[in-house]
């Protein structure tokens, strides 16, 4: 067995000296997304995506690193889902940090992700969501590892590159967790001013030790708020401005995902996808319909049913198409519609 | 088999895994018919039963089936909407009483694959890995598992060890680092019930399911079983949970399926 690849190694000294040089003046971020990727990825980088996989993702800036043909990039797969099956099939990156890849949850596994796999194009190391987690808070942290009481005597320890240690205090074993320290964190929001104060509603999953932990940050947000509206209620903001280099305003950014309070997931999206997959060809044509073929993430929407269809979402999520359904005469098929 | 049940393979396996849930206990879950135990157990027998959901989901009061442990089902009119690390972390210091898992394959000693079939370099398929099953299974109290039982699935040798059962047997958790006095509790399949031996650490059956005979479990198991002297029969669901399950928890029949 090769060893293990420890693909972004500590260092809390250069972390310091590179923080001590960032930019930190509270000034407009605000950019288009292809600005934003062709500024912020570069071939080979290193990057943390935010949310859980189908759920609050940056959907338009992963299409755009495919459009703009970004290659060689290592992925951290802390439940990457289907961000992973948009750059798998773009075949952008060429190694990750597995917690959790290839599936997409109880929707079945995604073949073009396997292929990866099995044909041997990755490097992989193996953790948990759990580790990579606690990779991102020693990182945010600065500090160079967290230990914990996960992995140990398992092959997902055998084939990490995580060390065990044992506590200065106690004398038990503890599995020492290496900080990690993407290139670049791509998160997307509920809502952000122009300077790149963020707000998240419901759980933020890892995303505030992510922004913290990574070198770079690329926000999407549903919407831009007046500043004002942060300072309101700064109880709610995960991510301060000082972390963010870039904010893209993305209205519906975590479509075909779902997006808490505002839209449900598409499932029937979700589904093509997965179907398209079972081809290469066909994953191809699928991809340069709704991708590659696309200049924009608007019109992607547009391709899936735009605003028809992300009222559908709204409905589904808010729980508004299940009252209309229940107060719906039977056999009225055309009813309950938008009032 | 003369006459229908009137319930599935998966009905009964939900009912029989939410009758484990001790009530004021703690879960984690994940989708599908874990969540459905979880969920029955709430409104039949455990009605303080906290659940849990890994990307952050505190006590929701599930409206529906989430689709993804992530998604806004998870902590829709929740007591928290908190994050990844505030859950592994609740789990690590021991409030977590129970978790749920499955996989591709699982052994003797409870170990579960879900990251390769075949070698790890170059896989017959790759699984999705870990996820929070690792951690889950090194750090709750007590792993459940919830999984159909056959030879394919239940082996001598799993191809890789994603996530700890009881490793190589009676000491090995505690040997590994792994926190004392924790380790895979139940499984329970559409089979049987199985428990694990104290002396042995492997699964010893508890009770089989109505109808299903000795025989069958083993024709299904691809290692030896224990078993006790007087192997005990499974309560079938009752007409409550029944009603509960389909009525309640999961109405539009996603995990349950047809009879």
């Amino acid at each position: 067995m090769p060893l293990p690849e420890l693909f972004v190694p500590p260092d809390v000294d250069a972390q310091r000296a590179f923080l001590r040089a960032k930019q930190r003046r509270m000034e407009p971020k605000v950019i288009p997304v292809a600005e934003a990727v062709r500024r912020l990825v570069h071939p080979g980088d290193y990057l943390g995506v935010g949310g859980f996989g189908t759920n609050r993702i940056p959907t338009a800036v992963l299409h755009e690193i495919l459009r703009q043909g970004i290659k060689g990039l290592g992925l951290a797969g802390h439940t990457a889902t289907h961000d992973f099956q948009i750059l798998a099939a773009g075949a952008a990156i060429d190694r990750v940090d597995v917690a959790y890849v290839v599936g997409l949850e109880a929707r079945g596994l995604s073949r073009s992700a396997r292929r990866l796999f099995e044909q041997g194009k990755l490097r992989v190391t193996e953790w948990t969501n759990a580790a990579l987690a606690w990779r991102y808070q020693a990182a945010a942290m600065g500090v160079p590892f967290l230990p914990a009481r996960i992995m140990l005597g398992t092959d997902t320890m055998a084939y990490s590159a995580a060390k065990e240690i044992e506590c200065p205090y106690t004398g038990i074993k503890l599995l020492a967790l290496p900080a990690l320290t993407p290139d670049l964190a791509i998160i997307h929001v509920h809502r952000a001013d122009v300077f790149g104060n963020c707000q998240i509603d419901g759980i933020s999953v890892s995303d505030g030790d992510l922004a913290r932990a990574a070198k770079h940050v690329l926000i999407t947000c549903e919407r831009l708020v007046p500043g004002e509206e942060i300072r309101r209620d700064p109880t709610r903001t995960i991510i301060p401005y000082f972390l963010v280099d870039a904010v893209c305003e993305v209205p519906f950014g975590s479509y075909p995902g779902n997006m808490p309070y505002e839209y449900f997931s598409d499932e029937d999206h979700l589904r093509a996808w997965l179907r398209a997959e079972e081809d290469p060809e066909e994953l191809e044509a699928f991809l340069q319909r709704y991708v590659l073929g696309t200049t924009c993430f608007a019109e992607y929407l547009q391709l899936c049913g735009g605003l028809e269809r992300l009222r559908q979402l709204r409905q589904q999520e808010l729980m508004i198409d299940q009252a209309i359904a229940a107060g719906r005469p039977i056999g009225d098929e055309q009813g309950g519609g938008a009032q | 088999m003369s006459g229908s049940p009137g319930y599935n393979a998966m009905e009964l396996m939900i009912c029989v895994a939410s009758r484990a849930l001790e009530d004021g206990s703690t879960v984690v879950v994940g989708t599908g018919a874990p969540c459905a135990a979880a969920m029955l157990a709430q409104r039949v027998s455990a009605p303080n039963l906290m659940i849990m959901f890994e990307a952050g989901g505190v006590g929701p009061l599930l409206p529906s089936m989430p689709i993804s442990v992530g998604d806004s089902r998870t902590f829709y009119r929740g007591v928290a909407a908190s994050t990844m690390p505030e859950i592994m972390a609740m789990c690590q210091r021991g409030m977590v009483d129970y978790c749920f898992l499955g996989g591709a394959q699982v052994d003797a000693y409870g170990n579960l694959n879900s990251t390769v079939i075949g070698s790890h370099e170059r896989p017959k398929v790759r699984l999705p890995g870990s996820g929070g099953a690792n951690d889950l299974a090194s750090l709750c109290w007590r792993t459940m598992m919830l999984t159909p039982q056959d030879r394919r699935r239940f082996v001598e040798r799993v191809d890789f060890v994603t996530t700890p059962g009881y490793l190589t047997g009676p000491g090995a958790r505690e040997a590994a680092g792994l926190p004392p006095a924790t380790g895979p509790y139940k499984v329970i399949t559409d089979l049987c019930v199985i428990g694990f031996d104290e002396a042995t650490c492997r699964m010893r059956v508890e009770s089989l399911h109505p109808g299903v005979s000795r025989e069958d479990v083993e024709t299904n198991t691809g290692f030896a079983l224990l078993w006790p002297v007087e192997v005990g029969s499974t309560d079938p669901p009752t007409d409550e949970e029944l009603a509960i399950l389909r009525r309640e928890v999961d109405p539009l029949r996603y995990v349950i399926g047809r009879i």
